[in-house]
């Protein structure tokens, strides 16, 4: 009894953790590239949850067609933002940004809140909702659409910036913002690519996981500060480590919320946070200059 | 190929530069010295966009390129290296290399999202390219070290490595010699002779008086932000200008 109770926590914790790992990576990529911790960048997630439904309701589309299009305006929003209050700033300092992130994110929102109003929609999941059971616990195919879906994402990055020249330029603007520019990598471009990539990522992220949580104009905010979570977890590395950070966060605070009290659910990600902080500020994982891309 | 003319840069009341012109012609190895503070890095910094110059034009085959960022120098093909290694630690010795023809590339996000198999082709003539170069600076071997851990000699030979993939035509290099041993020094005069016989411009800024009158077709010489002399070695150790500007006048 006990040992299936601990089993549906974990994995129920590991999809959602495999989302918290979507939203970190996302906000690693533009930190990376940028020094910039993105504070909008929940709000992407929150855009492809309610673009989706959208379009399989208003345009009637079918799903396979409402998650491309709901991912593309999405990643128009993300460019947007890099060209209409990143880019424009000339001297532009960390704090100057962070701000201009929470401005940005908190705009998106109040957008969002006109559009689709304040209720919480729902988005059908991508495949029935029979319950798979697995062991003496049960999991919704949504589960293994999100843990799959995480794992082609992290693949495909991971040979994006290892394998092609394109996301080699970009961990070198990481490692070395000046000498990139020296042998003529255009900064700025790999800047808005960061946007590009991770507004996407957020918006796969937001998408996966609206069948199962619903979603509403402001579920960004949680879902952005747990990632965010996540990111730092995995010392702000756009590669294992922050997958494996938002695995640990969701699985903890899975098992947190069903053998202590579910009030602390939220509570449990920042206690972690702030552990990490004070103790560990480069990430769990990483030396103290640790591998970042 | 190179030209500065009426080049002044003034920082609050320190007059860095002051009307410095010169020609730097193609295919030659050219040598900037002078005594500290005489304006050399100052002047290598305006000619490749880090600073922008008070007054005066930096001409680039033709074409007036004053005040470009160094990524557009870089794709009309001037690079520069510096006297403080800079490189992407974290990356191997040959990825470095690799990112230095980026701008040789032709393929962008889109296209690495879309087209794999051909994205994944480039990258394997990109490796290629980059191996050519770690072979002719000589660190070939060390191609799977982490850039990072490279001993600095080494190090510097790697940043030469990867500004030559950009296929410049023209590389500045800021003190190529410093924190060089005798014995790298050697080897760095070697290869610099070699980069100008691939028909790429040089031009140093040196403090290695006996390197720079070894391999230097042309020097100029700049002392107190002006220009003093300018010539071949020969003409240059024999101008009494010069000679007092580096060990002081006699009276």
């Amino acid at each position: 009894m006990q040992f299936d109770q601990i089993l549906q926590y974990t994995l129920s914790g590991l999809s959602t953790g495999a989302i918290y790992a979507l939203i970190g990576i996302g906000f690693s990529i533009i930190y990376n590239a940028t020094g910039i911790i993105n504070f909008a960048q929940g709000e992407f997630v929150m855009l492809g949850g309610l673009l989706t439904m959208s379009c399989l309701t208003v345009l009637k589309l079918p799903l396979w067609a409402a998650i491309p299009c709901a991912i593309a305006v999405s990643t128009l929003v993300g460019i947007l933002f890099e060209r209409l209050a990143i880019r424009p700033l000339r001297q532009p300092t960390p704090i100057n940004l962070v701000i201009i992130t929470i401005g940005g994110s908190i705009l998106l929102r109040g957008l969002a809140m006109l559009v689709w109003g304040k209720d919480t929609h729902s988005v059908p999941p991508f495949s029935g909702d029979a319950p798979i059971a697995i062991g003496g616990a049960t999991i919704l195919p949504q589960h293994l659409w999100i843990l799959a879906i995480t794992l082609i994402i992290i693949f495909i990055n991971k040979i994006y910036f290892y394998h092609t020249i394109s996301g080699k330029a970009m961990r070198a603007c990481s490692y070395n913002r000046r000498a990139a520019g020296l042998v003529g990598i255009d900064v700025k471009r790999m800047v808005l690519f960061s946007f590009i990539i991770s507004s996407a990522m957020g918006a796969v992220a937001g998408i996966i996981v609206a069948p199962l949580t619903m979603t509403a104009y402001d579920v960004g905010v949680m879902l952005g500060l747990k990632g965010f979570c996540a990111a730092i977890i995995g010392g702000m590395s756009s590669g294992l480590s922050t997958v494996i950070g938002g695995l640990i966060l969701g699985v903890l605070e899975s098992l947190g919320a069903g053998l202590i009290s579910s009030g602390y659910k939220d509570a449990i990600a920042f206690i972690i946070l702030l552990l990490i902080l004070f103790f560990r500020p480069q990430g769990l994982f990483g030396k103290a200059d640790s591998e970042r891309v | 190929m190179l030209e500065v003319s009426g080049i002044t840069q003034i920082f609050g009341g320190v007059t860095a530069l002051d009307n410095v012109s010169f020609s730097i012609a193609k295919g030659n190895i050219t040598g900037v010295i002078g005594p500290n503070g005489a304006g050399k890095t100052t002047l290598f910094n305006i000619i490749t966009g880090i600073y922008s110059q008070t007054a005066g034009t930096v001409t680039l085959e033709g074409k007036n390129v004053s005040g470009f960022p160094p990524e557009r120098l870089a794709r009309l093909a001037m690079v520069r290296t510096f006297q403080n290694i800079e490189l992407f630690g974290g990356m191997t010795v040959l990825e470095n290399v690799m990112v230095g023809m980026h701008t040789r590339s032709s393929s962008g996000l889109l296209a690495c999202a879309l087209k794999m198999p051909w994205t994944i082709s480039e990258e394997r003539r990109i490796r290629d390219g980059a191996m050519k170069w770690l072979e002719f600076t000589g660190i070939v071997d060390l191609a799977d070290h982490l850039a990072g851990s490279l001993p600095f000699g080494k190090g510097r030979l790697l940043e030469i490595a990867r500004a030559l993939a950009v296929e410049p035509r023209i590389v500045l290099m800021d003190e190529p010699a410093a924190g060089l041993n005798s014995q790298e020094t050697l080897g760095l005069a070697q290869l610099i002779k070699r980069i100008r016989d691939l028909g790429i411009t040089v031009v140093l800024v040196e403090h290695d008086m006996e390197l720079v009158m070894d391999i230097c077709d042309r020097i100029v010489v700049l002392n107190l932000g002006r220009k003093l002399a300018e010539g071949t070695p020969r003409e240059i150790q024999e101008s009494p200008e010069v000679i007092s500007a580096y060990l002081g006048d006699d009276d």
